[in-house]
């Protein structure tokens, strides 16, 4: 077969009849650069775009990055906008030193500010001419954490040790995991979000141990210089910057142009623990005396609930805190500092549970920071079913009943009294 | 049960100041720690502090809580505590030290529990809300924990804890027992804290808001990232099934996602 182009006058005629059945089909094969009959490389100026709805022609200039309407030429573009971009891998082989960062692990999974803080990691690691690898230290269970795009090149993980689960309070073993990755990997710099999560306790005590004074609540750092915010937040110190750091809440932007390997390490040999603090376990603390604006699983009622007392033994069985919807206030159902909402509080539940909840935008606003929602409602094109990530179709009493079922089921026979907060248990830390 | 008067406990106090008049008053979660001492041991309760005592600043505010005397450690205002404490608690049989979680004023690290912690060797829990029981050397210490939430934990004495804002509210302080009030001298040697002169403190300048970047590629992008309604990817909805099976859809849901137990 001879490699000389040929010309193939029928596609071509296809090609020109834009009524053609088969119009678009080659279209989207010849949208690319083809190659003209002496062997350059050329450009079809008449590929680009397609007839709108007018007969007009259109020409998407989005690259198929957004999925916009996409009339004929769906075929043609290469891209589609639900295709996930590969970034480019960072690799580090052989570091010249490491950037450890102790990752707070919130219910499992990366928070913001853990993600901050590997992104403030990246930049210590690549300051000067040699190169850091970054060490995410993942203490406890985690679900859905995405070490690799979060910017973790190295990645210690241990869910237990010596018998002990990491999961509940135990400093004094976690300490004993950062010692041996101290005496094992030295690292330039320890990173800990000053959280009250665990981060700020942890890296205190690290600092203690080590004999360094750390940066504490540190918002501006780079490998000389660190500006910490002082007490009452009414100072900033300037200061070089110390070995342990524990950081602010966006000290610096989240790794999202590379990903990276989060190769697993395994640490030679951590010494005994004798642990002096023991963890009972959480206590059950009576949901309705915790501030709405700080409760983690919301119940929230709106005009679609008919049985009040029902909707109550519910909430007292699952052990949720009570919201309402600005109506289920206004009609006298629920005092006025249980209203969700913009002129209510806003709310940072990680579960929200809407009943008979529409979904207005005055509503909306308040649930934004909400991780998972759960709608139940009569009417399936409301905006609260739009917005959540499970929605149940149906009536809510008869839900609600089979909710209330299913819990006292689960309840069975622990009947753990809870404690009394003598106020609204707030805290700020 | 409250007060036990077989048990030693003392907190470490220091000044505080108002965060928007920056006028000089008691710490908040020092005066927490303050209440909590006064609960478990009633007027046996310590009291200690370093620095220069001044009654006119958050010290009379803490003698005006009911406190019969406060250990005054003289230091000057760029010494360093940790070492002037650690001789002071070691020459004494304490159980439990109560501190803050922050300082209100200077570098605020909150790291002077965690160093006279490592110092005397003694364990240390953090953010505690109250101490329920003390049994056997052991005691019952109750950690409060975001969102409301509060753990139960078990600590050989002695030990040192960081009161939460979590704790019991401190008592209102009243002039006439501020008047009554002791502060008690010691003249000890504190060494300067060299490293923090080294330092500079500015006045705290606003952090700069981070915007919401959308990162486009195009126009088109941008223009919708910026006219968007703000709404989920789209979860799944449950519309045929019995009544039970749409609450068993819910109930494993809370129960992935950790809120029912
Ligand atoms: C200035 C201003 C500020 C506002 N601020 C707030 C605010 O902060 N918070 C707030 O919530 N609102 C606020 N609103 C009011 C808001 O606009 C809505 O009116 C309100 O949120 C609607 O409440 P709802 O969803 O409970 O009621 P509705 O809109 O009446 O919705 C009831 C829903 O329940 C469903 N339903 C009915 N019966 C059943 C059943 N048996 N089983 C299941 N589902 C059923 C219906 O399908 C419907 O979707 C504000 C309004 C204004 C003007």
């Amino acid at each position: 077969m001879s490699e000389a182009p040929r010309r193939d006058p029928r596609a071509e005629w296809i090609l020109r009849n834009r009524l053609h059945p088969e119009h678009d089909v080659l279209v989207a094969a010849h949208s690319g650069p083809t190659r003209g009959p002496t062997g350059l490389l050329r450009k079809n100026p008449h590929a680009v775009g397609f007839i709108g709805p007018q007969g007009i022609k259109r020409i998407d200039r989005s690259a198929g990055l957004s999925g916009g309407a996409s009339g004929l030429s769906s075929g043609a573009r290469g891209r589609s906008a639900s295709t996930e971009v590969e970034l480019p891998l960072h690799r580090v082989e052989h570091p010249d030193f490491y950037v450890a960062v102790v990752v707070d692990l919130v219910a499992g999974r990366l928070s913001s500010h853990d993600r901050d803080i590997l992104g403030q990691a990246r930049i210590l690691a690549k300051g000067s001419e040699e190169q850091g690898a970054v060490v995410a230290v993942a203490l406890g269970e985690a679900r859905e954490a995405n070490f690799e795009a979060a910017g973790a090149d190295r990645l210690v993980s241990l869910t237990e040790l010596q018998g002990q689960s990491l999961s509940g309070y135990c400093p004094e073993h976690k300490l004993a995991v950062l010692e041996a990755v101290e005496a094992e990997l030295s690292p330039r710099f320890w990173l800990f979000p000053d959280s009250i999560h665990g981060g700020a306790d942890l890296g205190s005590r690290l600092a203690a141990r080590l004999g360094e004074r750390p940066a504490v609540h540190a918002w501006k750092v780079d490998a000389q210089q660190t500006v910490c915010r002082g007490g009452s937040q009414l100072t900033d110190w300037h200061r070089p910057t110390a070995r342990v750091l524990l950081l602010a809440e966006e000290c610096a932007l989240p790794v999202d142009e590379t990903r990276h390997e989060a190769r697993p390490i395994e640490l030679a040999s951590i010494p005994e623990v004798s642990a002096l603090i023991e963890d009972l376990g959480q206590v059950d603390v009576d949901p309705s005396k915790i501030a709405l604006g700080e409760a983690e699983f919301i119940l929230s009622a709106g005009n679609g609930i008919r049985d009040w007392d029902q909707f109550h033994a519910v909430a007292t069985a699952l052990g949720a805190t009570e919201g309402a919807s600005r109506v289920a206030v206004d009609d006298g159902h629920m005092p006025r500092n249980r209203q969700v909402g913009a002129t209510g509080t806003w709310v940072t539940a990680r579960v929200y549970v809407a009943i008979g909840i529409s979904g207005a935008i005055q509503h909306l606003q308040g649930i934004g920071q909400c991780d998972k929602v759960v709608a139940i409602n009569l009417d399936d094109s409301c905006d609260m079913i739009k917005r959540a990530d499970l929605s149940v179709i149906g009536d809510s009493q008869a839900i609600l009943g089979e909710l209330l079922r299913l819990a006292e089921a689960r309840q069975g026979g622990t009947g753990d009294a809870a404690i009394d907060l003598t106020e609204e248990a707030r805290h700020v830390a | 049960m409250w007060p036990d008067s077989d048990l030693k406990v003392a907190s470490l106090v220091s000044n505080g100041q108002h965060p928007k008049s920056g006028r000089s008053r008691r710490a908040s979660q020092d005066a927490r720690a303050v209440e909590l001492a006064l609960k478990m041991t009633g007027r046996a309760a310590r009291v200690i502090h370093v620095g220069t005592g001044h009654r006119d600043s958050g010290l009379g505010q803490y003698l005006g809580m009911g406190l019969p005397e406060i250990t005054l450690l003289n230091a000057d205002e760029n010494a360093d505590a940790v070492p002037v404490l650690v001789d002071h608690l070691k020459g004494t049989d304490l159980d439990i030290v109560l501190t803050g979680i922050h300082a209100e004023q200077g570098e605020a690290s909150g790291m002077v529990p965690y160093l006279l912690a490592e110092h005397l060797g003694w364990p240390l829990v953090s953010h505690i809300a109250d101490i329920q029981k003390v049994e056997g050397g052991k005691a019952e210490v109750l950690q409060a924990l975001p969102r409301g939430q509060r753990r139960l934990l078990r600590v050989p004495l002695p030990f040192i804890a960081t009161v939460d804002n979590a704790a019991a509210e401190a008592r209102q302080y009243a002039f006439g027992a501020a008047r009554r009030g002791k502060l008690v001298d010691e003249v000890i040697d504190a060494p300067v804290d060299q490293a923090r002169l080294e330092w500079e403190s500015h006045p705290a300048k606003p952090r700069p808001k981070r915007l919401h970047v959308a990162k486009a590629k195009s126009a088109a992008d941008r223009f919708k990232a910026a006219t968007a309604k703000p709404q989920g990817q789209g979860g799944s909805v449950l519309r045929d099934g019995t009544d039970l099976e749409k609450a068993t859809a819910i109930m494993d849901l809370l129960i992935s996602e950790g809120v029912v137990r």
